[in-house]
């Protein structure tokens, strides 16, 4: 019993201290960014912030660049996870390699690669942002695979493809009227983060020169002192918002989908 | 109609079927039914190739080449050497060590308390849930936070202050390598935490009661089961946040405003206009990452293979 107790204490030790660093962080910027006005606290800094409107711009470009990634992301993954779980399963070795990629090429690394190639013709790609969108995609490809292929797994789309085939259902019906809906849970998390990852990119849109709302952010912190602040806050309850979600709607907390690409 | 054909295809074609003198399908139709089941990966396959495989393809070709030539040549991996350059490796292996290291235990210690530790269930259920966002609060908002906590001006350098501390007279700064480690954990930590908890979870109740009741003791449990079980797992996720520290690019360039020397900052530099006068060295500069993240991704995937023998993730 002595060393249950003390277990617990220990844990409870450990479980604070953490909580203390991450905790401690947010309170000192959230209590920065309302120290704007002198002596008071105010919400001026964030008055400031949403008076801008290149931050209406930026975050509008970001929010368009997230629609762009989240739908081309799953028009490509969607249907070959389908299909590899149903009709290739020999092609998983391939998938598995390419879904490490990301992690293997850093988006730092990625952007190089991507100018050096898309900068001149033939694939005179870099003064569209759809190279910033695949560039997007790209990275997010592991966890849409995962989170997809887990949802597929789950669900015995064997049975639901021959029912819905023998109904006479088009393969574009049961992909998207019978096997679509099944797997909500997995392609709404896909989605949500994918659009915390994209909102708050910073090293593509930098580097490929896109005017987006992580640039954005860098940008006035060269010029202001408590909107950088205000607008972290922005950020991270952006993040907490699109995770939350993801959370509410029972996603499951999975490892594998960590091994995304780094920022 | 092109897919549902095809499966019709493949289910009459088993070759009792055909030995009963049902009718075979011809070799041309047999071959458009593979034509088209493989059709429909080919999207994915060819855009992974575009913008993943083409870019560090050319990367690798690049390295090896010359610069006006085109010709064979291992001169810019011999630059490498440059004073400036192993440098930058230095610092960028080194901040990443440490940070795994750090990350790893106090990131095993916390996920180790919610799992193992016997705390009540949301504590369990609050610190996976933060953790999920925190390991995506990374770069530019995340260096603000810790400018505003431990900046010059920052409220916990301003609290230390008063009470008599006086971190930035004390030689710290946040601007340096060891600001950016503490910033670092702010993502190495949470990654940690969500990757090691299922290790812990999947430890069976049943190897303690085995040790305790053939007399073993709390510490005879941890070094003799425990441990020699989840070392593959500890190790794996260590090399996760070795990776994943070095390949981070936003925060440190947001922190240091692109002043820290690590290989990221240098290709972000080369990007922005040939800072080292030398394409064919930013190739191999850019090659090198890739083959460190090669060697620690495949040292993650062997080591999660291991664990798989113990703990059914």
């Amino acid at each position: 019993m002595g060393i249950q107790k003390s277990t617990r204490w220990i844990a409870w030790l450990w479980l604070v201290l953490g909580a203390m660093y991450f905790v401690v962080p947010l309170i000192a910027t959230a209590e920065f960014s309302l120290r704007a006005k002198k002596g008071v606290y105010s919400l001026l800094a964030y008055q400031n912030v949403f008076a801008q409107s290149k931050f209406y711009e930026s975050f509008g470009f970001s929010l368009q660049m997230a629609a762009l990634t989240i739908i081309v992301g799953m028009v490509l993954v969607l249907p070959t996870a389908y299909w590899v779980n149903l009709k290739l399963p020999q092609l998983r070795p391939v998938i598995e390699f390419v879904t490490l990629l990301p992690f293997v090429v850093p988006a730092v690394v990625l952007a190089y690669g991507l100018i050096k190639i898309y900068s001149r013709p033939p694939l005179l790609l870099t003064p569209s942002p759809a190279l910033l969108v695949a560039g997007y995609v790209a990275l997010a490809l592991p966890y849409l695979y995962r989170s997809i292929d887990a949802g597929l797994r789950a669900i015995d789309i064997k049975t639901l493809t021959e029912a819905a085939q023998s109904l006479g259902a088009s393969p574009a019906n049961v992909l998207f009227r019978v096997i679509a809906p099944n797997l909500r849970v997995a392609l709404l998390s896909g989605a949500f983060l994918t659009f915390a990852t994209v909102i708050g990119e910073y090293t593509l849109a930098s580097l490929l020169v896109w005017p987006a709302f992580a640039p954005y952010i860098n940008l006035v912190n060269s010029s202001k002192v408590y909107e950088p602040s205000a607008l972290a806050v922005i950020s991270f309850l952006l993040t907490w918002g699109s995770i939350g979600l993801i959370q509410a709607l029972g996603g499951r907390r999975s490892d594998s989908s960590q091994l995304a690409g780094t920022r | 109609m092109a897919a549902a054909g095809s499966s019709s295809v493949r289910l009459l074609m088993p070759s009792e079927l055909n030995a009963n003198g049902i009718d075979a399908p011809t070799t041309a139709s047999r071959l458009w039914g593979v034509v088209k089941t493989w059709l429909v990966v080919v999207p994915f396959f060819l855009f992974a190739f575009m913008f993943l495989v083409l870019p560090a393809l050319s990367i690798t070709v690049g390295s090896f080449s010359d610069n006006d030539t085109g010709a064979f040549t291992l001169a810019n991996i011999i630059e490498l050497r440059r004073p400036s350059i192993v440098s930058a490796y230095s610092v960028s292996v080194r901040i990443s060590v440490v940070t795994a290291l750090l990350g790893g235990v106090f990131g095993f210690l916390m996920a180790w308390a919610v799992s193992l530790g016997q705390l009540p269930r949301w504590v369990r259920s609050a610190l996976l849930t933060f953790s999920g966002v925190a390991s995506n609060f990374a770069g530019v908002p995340l260096a603000f936070a810790f400018v505003a906590t431990i900046g010059r001006l920052g409220a916990v350098t301003v609290l230390l202050k008063a009470l008599g501390v006086d971190l930035y007279g004390a030689g710290f700064s946040l601007y340096t390598f060891i600001g950016l480690c503490l910033t670092y954990l702010y993502f190495q930590l949470p990654l940690m935490i969500l990757v090691i908890t299922p290790s812990l979870d999947g430890m069976k109740t049943q190897w303690r009661e085995a040790c305790q009741s053939l007399g073993g003791s709390t510490w005879q449990f941890w070094r003799f089961i425990a441990l020699p079980i989840l070392t593959p797992p500890l190790l794996g996720a260590m090399v996760l946040l070795f990776g994943n520290a070095f390949g981070a690019y936003a925060t440190a360039y947001a922190l240091t405003s692109g002043q820290i020397n690590l290989v990221t900052m240098v290709i972000g530099q080369q990007i922005s206009g040939d800072a080292l006068h030398n394409p064919g060295l930013g190739n191999a500069l850019a090659l090198g990452m890739v083959v460190i993240m090669v060697i620690s991704v495949a040292i993650y995937t062997l080591l999660s293979r291991r664990s798989a023998r113990w703990l059914n993730r």
